[in-house]
């Protein structure tokens, strides 16, 4: 992996913290005021089947996060672990596509 | 290695970062059973009335927002123009982290 | 009671009993002990006044200059544990080898290199400009490898250039009469280059000119990721 890439990896984990913020925010702020009087399944999947604006909100979220946190354990298991080479990046980019995948599929599930 | 606030901060939000994305396949996974029916979500949702896991869900509650202030911290560090009050920076990454953790826990 | 570390990298602590002097300093101790209590003790020293750096040690578990440290400021109930700088090989006792240090240094290309010969006029450089104003919050460095001493990245990464190199790369690129900013960006950028600074800022905390290298860091980030985006790079 050349500079140019690492320098990608960078500005790929800023961007995506940066729309994480927002994402995060607007998601902390929604469930402290939806986990008020308890949780169920029908309450939940009522407010949110069919809605395109939130299936739209948490795809962004679910992609920043597919982005941001595999970027942010590079650093952990090259530093802390001494994971270095291919076979580390391999792992992490199948990392992204297990959350992708999990994240769409619960996306899809409450939202569609 | 001696710890000043720096280094804390940077400590937390790394084991933050970790220990969510530890957190996420469990969490989409509960979620993802929404696909499969409301009765098997439901059945998930019992478990959120254990105290215990009420508890474990305020502490992923407060790493995430510990991880977003730390985050936050970072981006004005490496953006913003440079100026001396940086310190101050991880002091309200912390800040930010008790206010929505004392949200979430009255809201449970 | 004052614990000083004898060896290399396998070793141990011997203890010497120092008598307390007023605005002693912890340079004093050292020298105290080498010429009265056991002569076989290796240190460095030059200057004596805290401009050169080669009295840098670990006192107390910090990276400090010992010439300008005084004991009243860093004992603890009568203890001092003095060892030479983490992060560099030791040669013997409190002496290091600074090596990489400096070929970390020439790496990322730390050395100016300007177009202009003898036989032209000075370029002018206007001392407030901003470029400069950048120049000259980093230009202080004496090399004495504190910043290298205290870091966590070096210490979990052997091949990050570390704080010194990186600080002195960006006195250089923010330099308006350099000629080699994108030879030197390539070599700043990357993990072993500012990329791999996590903002611990220990750096900045234990640098003895109150320098600081993160923000010159930040400023390689930031220069790198225009020009990778822009296709300079």
């Amino acid at each position: 992996m050349n500079f140019r890439t690492q320098t990608f990896l960078w500005v790929a984990q800023r961007a995506s913290a940066a729309v994480l913020a927002l994402c995060v925010t607007v998601h902390l702020a929604t469930m402290v005021y939806a986990i008020r009087g308890g949780l169920s399944a029908a309450e939940i999947l009522s407010r949110t089947k069919g809605s395109v604006g939130w299936l739209m909100f948490y795809t962004v979220f679910v992609l920043a996060v597919t982005v941001h946190a595999p970027i942010g354990l590079r650093s952990v298991v090259t530093e802390w672990f001494g994971w270095r080479g291919a076979a580390r990046d391999v792992f992490l980019l199948g990392l992204a596509m297990l959350l992708a995948a999990m994240g769409m599929r619960a996306v899809f599930g409450v939202f569609l | 290695m001696n710890v000043h606030t720096g280094t804390f901060a940077a400590f937390v939000h790394r084991a933050s970062g970790v220990l969510l994305t530890l957190f996420l396949p469990v969490h989409f996974y509960a979620i993802g059973t929404t696909l499969e029916s409301a009765a098997a979500f439901d059945a998930l949702l019992v478990w959120t009335q254990m105290p215990l896991v009420k508890f474990g869900e305020w502490g992923i509650v407060v790493l995430l927002a510990a991880h977003l202030g730390g985050g936050l911290r970072v981006l004005a560090l490496e953006f913003l123009p440079w100026r001396d009050w940086q310190k101050s920076l991880a002091a309200a990454a912390a800040a930010l982290a008790l206010a929505v953790g004392l949200a979430f826990a009255l809201a449970l | 009671m004052v614990r000083v570390w004898r060896g290399r990298a396998e070793g141990k602590y011997q203890a010497f009993e120092v008598p307390r002097h007023a605005s002693q300093t912890v340079l004093d101790v050292v020298t105290h002990i080498q010429r009265v209590l056991d002569s076989t003790l290796a240190y460095r020293f030059a200057c004596r006044v805290g401009m050169c750096g080669s009295c840098a040690m670990t006192v107390n578990g910090v990276a400090r200059w010992t010439c300008r440290t005084h004991v009243d400021k860093v004992v603890k109930n009568d203890q001092m544990e003095i060892a030479p700088l983490r992060n560099l090989p030791v040669i013997r006792d409190l002496v290091t080898d600074m090596s990489e240090f400096f070929d970390k240094w020439a790496k990322a290309k730390g050395q100016f290199s300007g177009p202009l010969t003898k036989k032209e006029d000075f370029q002018k450089v206007k001392p407030d400009s901003p470029g400069r104003v950048a120049v000259d919050a980093g230009i202080e460095c004496i090399g004495c490898a504190v910043c290298y001493s205290s870091c966590d990245v070096v210490s979990w990464n052997p091949e990050y250039l570390g704080p010194a190199a990186l600080n002195r790369a960006w006195t250089l690129v923010k330099d308006e009469r350099d000629s080699r900013k994108i030879e030197r960006l390539r070599a700043v950028a990357g993990d072993a280059g500012c990329h791999s600074c996590h903002t611990h800022m220990s750096c900045t905390e234990h640098c003895p000119k109150q320098i600081s290298p993160t923000a010159g860091i930040a400023g390689l980030k930031r220069e790198i990721a225009f020009a990778v985006l822009g296709g300079e790079l």
